[in-house]
């Protein structure tokens, strides 16, 4: 069995997170800060990749990227249909539930302990780094777990802008559609097995996140 | 340590519902409390200070340095203003040792002299020995004394207590205000003092500062609120339980028409009077007629800790003010075999001439 697609898998979800763990925080940590009727368009626009099919992410994303997409001309990049094309559709998936978690733990943020960071006259960076996201990690935490999991399962977006090219693009969740087009049940079986093997393990981890957030 | 900066403030700022509208001096050495109810404005009065709210207009200053002037558009940022602050809840960082709270305070260049410095304030406040805990692991005493360390760690030239005592029992609270007294009376700074117990503002402060629904009334000496108030909400505020409306008569007395009664005053009648005021233990028994004395309908008699309450229905009739509260030791009442009818007196030493 060729391992490729669990390692190109685990690959494209790790930068994925990475990239959506940083945007997710600073998008949850700037709107707030926002006028209410900004705030209110922007939540929507980030959220929207949330409850959107994964096809019409994927169709946006082709749009955007793709040869003849508007960044794909600017650019002249090639961003589709390369193994790096699924981080982008994982990212765009991913992104809202990092971002959404990340803004209830600093919604239940309390703001005192900045206040008094400040009267200290402790940086408006040291506070955020030392202070307050040590404070909200357990649900930063979660929304990391949560992001990871969702860019692990994503299928639907990373199809039409990866596609399906064995050792170059091929991902589990392709490799299993692939598998059973071709009638290739029991290599299918076998990455199926593999793939809810690695989703108990992040889902054991995201219970243990959220026990140390509700015990904090 | 001895900083010779006076605090003035002087701010305006709507608020839904009301506006805050506070003035008032605080000089190095002395504590000035914002006394009131709970939602008048005293703790957003001390976020303004801070840096944290911003006033819509007006000034704070100190000594010569300008925190906040809105004419000259200058609006110094917490970190800058060096206002120590205490916040009710103490906000130490629940991620961080005790050790490493106080050391954050410190306005050091390096690592070391940070945490040579936290020791230090950590042994002043007498809270040696904790340098290691968290703060969920600390006693309710033990959270101000690190609350105060690291806030004196920072060097602040001003200081603000917003309710310092509220999260603690009766008796920790009486060690601890004795601590506090003795440790801001050795600093020397103006410091603010948010309270909503007038006994702990009689205590701790030289100056007062009436807030009633956002509105500062004037400062003024801690002593002379409390003998003699000039005005209703000070005289509530400052524990006075009887009020009635009031009307100068020619006759060089007062008219209580919410008492029914004529009363013989002591003090000059200021213009404007509105209200007279009587305190429940000025309230006595008396027995034969005579000035200021008149006879009340015991309403309801209430049993306290160390005394006894007893509702009196005066002749006003029916008024929201009408009832008089005394108080008296038990004794005192016991003595009295539980009277239908209680002939009362009011010294007119005792009556309050009230604004």
């Amino acid at each position: 069995m060729d391992l490729f697609p669990l390692f190109n898998s685990l690959r494209v979800a790790a930068i994925s997170t990475a990239v959506t763990f940083f945007a997710g925080i600073f998008a949850a940590y700037y709107i707030e800060r926002l006028p209410r009727a900004v705030r209110g368009v922007i939540d929507v626009i980030l959220t929207l990749p949330l409850v959107l099919p994964p096809t019409v992410v994927g169709f946006f994303l082709l749009k955007m990227l793709g040869p003849k997409g508007f960044f794909g001309m600017l650019t002249g990049w090639k961003m589709a249909m390369v193994w790096y094309s699924a981080v982008f559709a994982s990212i765009a998936v991913a992104f809202p539930l990092m971002y959404r978690t990340a803004r209830g733990a600093f919604a239940s943020f309390d703001h005192t302990l900045r206040h008094s960071g400040q009267t200290l006259g402790l940086s408006n960076t040291y506070i955020f780094w030392r202070i307050t996201l040590p404070n909200c990690r357990a649900g930063i935490l979660a929304g990391t777990i949560l992001a990871f999991a969702r860019a692990l399962g994503e299928y639907g977006a990373t199809s039409m802008l990866a596609g399906y090219t064995p050792g170059r693009t091929a991902i589990i969740s392709t490799t299993v559609y692939q598998l059973w087009r071709t009638g290739d049940d029991g290599l299918a079986y076998r990455w199926v097995a593999v793939n809810i093997a690695i989703s108990v393990i992040v889902l054991l981890f995201l219970n243990f996140a959220e026990g140390r957030r509700r015990n904090a | 340590m001895h900083d010779n900066a006076a605090l003035s403030v002087s701010i305006r700022k709507r608020l839904p519902g009301f506006t805050l509208d506070v003035a008032f001096t605080a000089s190095p050495q002395e504590t000035l409390a914002l006394l009131g109810a709970s939602g008048c404005g005293k703790s957003l009065t001390l976020q303004c200070i801070a840096g944290i709210l911003r006033p819509d207009s007006g000034s704070i200053t100190l000594g010569a340095q300008v925190l906040f002037d809105s004419e000259k558009g200058i609006n110094l940022s917490p970190q800058r203003r060096r206002v120590g602050y205490m916040f009710q809840n103490y906000a130490l960082f629940p991620n961080m040792t005790v050790l490493q709270n106080v050391a954050a305070g410190v306005r050091a260049p390096s690592r070391d002299e940070k945490i040579a410095a936290a020791k230090c304030w950590i042994e002043t406040v007498r809270a040696g020995g904790l340098e290691n805990r968290r703060p969920l692991e600390l006693s309710g005493g033990e959270r101000q004394r690190v609350a105060l360390a690291r806030m004196l760690a920072s060097e602040p030239k001003a200081i603000l207590l917003d309710e310092p005592f509220s999260a603690l029992d009766d008796y920790l609270r009486w060690q601890l205000e004795l601590e506090l007294s003795d440790t801001l009376r050795k600093l020397g700074l103006p410091s603010v003092f948010v309270s909503h117990s007038r006994d702990e503002v009689y205590r701790l402060s030289d100056k007062v500062c009436v807030l009633d629904r956002g509105r500062g009334e004037a400062a003024r000496d801690v002593r002379s609120l409390f003998h003699a108030p000039e005005t209703l909400s000070a005289a509530l505020i400052s524990g006075c339980k009887n009020y009635s409306r009031a009307e100068a008569l020619p006759s060089g007395k007062i008219y209580a028409p919410d008492w029914g009664a004529e009363l013989t005053v002591a003090d000059k009648i200021p213009d404007g009077l509105r209200y007279v005021g009587v305190r429940a233990h000025f309230v006595r028994p008396a027995e034969a007629e005579g000035e200021n004395v008149f006879d009340c309908e015991v309403e309801r008699v209430v049993d306290d800790v160390f005394g006894t309450v007893i509702m009196l229905k005066t002749a006003g009739g029916d008024t929201g003010y009408s009832l008089l509260r005394a108080e008296m030791q038990k004794e005192t009442w016991n003595s009295l075999n539980s009277p239908e009818k209680l002939r009362i007196r009011l010294a007119p030493r005792d009556i309050m001439l009230l604004r």
